[in-house]
């Protein structure tokens, strides 16, 4: 089943008088319980796409269904409650609020749904526990180390059981072994069904993933599946 | 509405972290509000304050009365010279309307003078004295703390007895017991005979029974001023305030005879009223309240500006705060409402802290003029606060909901 379907989406940004294209012709379909890197050097639109993908920005030319959905026509409301309910973040820097402490940083997108205080607390503390935190609820992200900061992002993430989790450089600001910690978790994730999209410039957490889709000069160059665990057939992704 | 609440939960409490984290900033942003809710509130008590004090001075007077005098009080619809040039009223022109008029329940003359009373060495200067028959007490509401007003034998024979108000007694008599002892003016002595309830009226200075003492009318002819030196006034008590203006009409045409005035001829005399009065204040406390109003307003204005510029800056501080928000789901209107709740709840802070700082003032103002806050001040005050907020939070906050969560989140 397609979660993602993109045809031909181009974004063309206007800085000064020059037409900046940032992704020319991109065409690409992601399955549920797919695992997928997206690498690029900096430049090749790879920011661009994943804003896309993430529903932060609209396409200006070509269709973007997400979930059978046609979004690249959305206003800012409705990307909002997509972003809120269907996707889930993690950042290079984190992006945690800074005042708020594990819990309250987790529950936020479930405030933005409008769930009620104990149903939100509950969960929160259940994907806590599972990322590992669950001693850390109650501190603030200064009194976190950057794996312990990144797994409170993952849990922030998953709190809302998003259709896709969408991992901007995850690594980027963590040393080796906190970064491969990190992977870990993300193995786990996917392994109990969810679908990673991964952005990184890095080939050996990329390796990680399923299948890496190499881009360039706004363009799709190559997008190979590596890992024996995905078989493709004519209806979409299947484990083995 | 779930959603609308659990919104403005987390704008409370965002509100709250953003006011803990930034502590001296809030302070001196708030500052503003502070002085501006602090000066509503007092104007607003002060203006109360002076109005009614304005009333129960006029009330003092006598709802139902009218003043029959060679002046009119309070409007200026006829030129002052024209009314200077009419006769003055006499003691005859009084005891000809007295027995012509049938509609009043009293009348009595009056007229004044200005002069220093004495008791053994204590002495009052430039009191006003009231010259004036028994009849007098039944055209006002006054009361007495000891004895009695002079009776009509008192006054027919201008006895020297004196009527003294609670402000004179007080000063001439430290110790009480005035009833009874012996005042002197000019040098002719006049007994005590009552002493006037306080009647609480600051507005009306001399006018204000408290300052001024009653003595038979016969007396003052006698020994302060001839009859000719200053018109007498006639007061008059109608029935009810139904029969104010039948009273008037027939004091008009009862005076109108006295005087001798043909068909043709103008009053010359005015029938003044207490609603000439009540007209009056009303202006005078209207100009205060616009000026107060104005001083005010100005004052939150001021505030509101400043609390606009620390939304700004504090948008464009949390640029990235907002990215992640948006990220994760939060709409513009959620955006828009936080910063909106922010300021409001600054300000309400402000509020709050202005009407303690109004009250403690209010409490020390109450020593001069008896004021006291009223709830519609405090109401106002919130009102005005939380208003305050919301119209200098709008600008900075819509700015933060439009803001590109793209943009924002690579803000550093």
């Amino acid at each position: 089943m397609n979660i993602i379907n993109i045809e031909h989406i181009a974004k063309i940004y206007q800085v000064g008088t020059e037409e900046v294209h940032a992704l020319r012709d991109v065409s690409l379909k992601i399955n549920k319980n797919e695992y997928v890197a997206i690498m690029g050097p900096s430049g090749s639109g790879k920011s661009t796409l994943m804003n896309i993908l993430g529903c932060l920005d609209t396409p200006t030319k070509g269709l973007y269904d997400f979930n059978r959905v046609n979004v690249s026509q959305m206003n800012d409301n409705e990307l909002a409650a997509i972003r809120n309910k269907k996707i889930g973040f993690v950042f290079q820097t984190f992006n945690l609020l800074p005042r708020s402490d594990a819990l309250h940083n987790v529950e936020l997108p479930l405030i933005y749904a409008g769930i009620s205080s104990a149903e939100r607390k509950q969960k929160a503390r259940q994907v806590l526990e599972q990322v590992g935190l669950g001693d850390r609820m109650h501190h603030k992200p200064n009194e976190l180390s950057g794996g312990q900061k990144q797994r409170v992002a993952i849990a922030r993430a998953l709190v809302t059981e998003p259709s896709i989790i969408l991992a901007d450089e995850p690594t980027g600001n963590l040393d080796t072994k906190t970064g491969e910690d990190i992977m870990a978790l993300f193995n786990e994730i996917y392994e109990q069904g969810n679908t990673i999209i991964l952005v990184t410039h890095e080939e050996y957490i990329a390796e990680h993933a399923e299948r890496i889709i190499r881009i360039r000069d706004g363009l799709i160059e190559k997008d190979e599946i590596v890992s024996s665990r995905f078989v493709p057939n004519k209806n979409g992704a299947s484990k083995i | 509405m779930k959603n609308f609440l659990f919104e403005l939960k987390e704008g409370l409490l965002i509100s709250f972290q953003a006011i803990k984290a930034n502590k001296i900033r809030s302070i001196l942003t708030t500052l503003g509000i502070v002085i501006g809710v602090t000066s509503v509130v007092l104007m607003s008590t002060a203006i109360k304050g002076i109005d009614n004090a304005f009333q129960t001075g006029v009330s003092s007077l006598g709802s139902d009365n009218l003043y029959i005098d060679k002046w009119e009080w309070f409007n200026n619809n006829i030129p002052w010279w024209e009314m200077r040039n009419r006769k003055n009223l006499t003691l005859e022109d009084y005891r000809k309307y007295k027995d012509l008029a049938k509609l009043p329940v009293a009348s009595a003359p009056t007229v004044w003078n200005n002069q220093t009373i004495k008791h053994k060495e204590r002495i009052v200067e430039f009191i006003m004295i009231q010259g004036t028959t028994e009849d007098y007490i039944k055209t006002t509401n006054l009361s007495f703390s000891e004895g009695r007003f002079f009776n009509e034998l008192e006054s027919n024979g201008g006895r020297n007895v004196i009527v003294l108000g609670s402000e004179i007694a007080k000063k001439l008599f430290p110790r009480g017991n005035a009833y009874n002892q012996e005042v002197k003016i000019k040098g002719h002595k006049f007994k005590v005979v009552g002493v006037l309830a306080e009647q609480g009226s600051w507005v009306m200075g001399s006018f204000n029974p408290d300052n001024q003492v009653f003595i038979p009318i016969q007396n003052v002819f006698k020994y302060l001023q001839s009859q000719s030196f200053r018109s007498v006034t006639i007061n008059v008590r109608s029935q009810n305030s139904q029969m104010v203006e039948a009273t008037k009409e027939e004091a008009i045409g009862i005076m109108r005879r006295v005087r001798g005035l043909t068909y043709n001829e103008e009053n010359d005399f005015s029938i003044n009223q207490q609603e000439g009065l009540l007209n009056t204040i009303n202006q005078t406390v209207g100009v205060i309240q616009i000026a107060g109003l104005f001083i005010t307003g100005l004052s939150l204005f001021v505030g509101a500006i400043g609390i606009m510029n620390i939304m700004f800056v504090s948008v464009k501080e949390r640029t990235k705060e907002i990215g992640i928000r948006k990220a994760i789901g939060a709409r513009r209107r959620t955006i828009l409402g936080q910063f909106i709740t922010e300021s409001a709840f600054i300000c309400l802070l402000g509020g709050i802290v202005g009407l303690i700082i109004a009250v403690v003032l209010s409490m020390i103002i109450n020593q001069f003029l008896p004021t006291s806050i009223q709830f519609d001040a405090i109401v106002l005050a919130f009102v005005i606060s939380i208003v305050t907020g919301i119209i200098s939070g709008f600008a900075p906050a819509y700015t933060a909901a439009k803001l590109d969560p793209v943009e924002a989140l690579r803000y550093e």
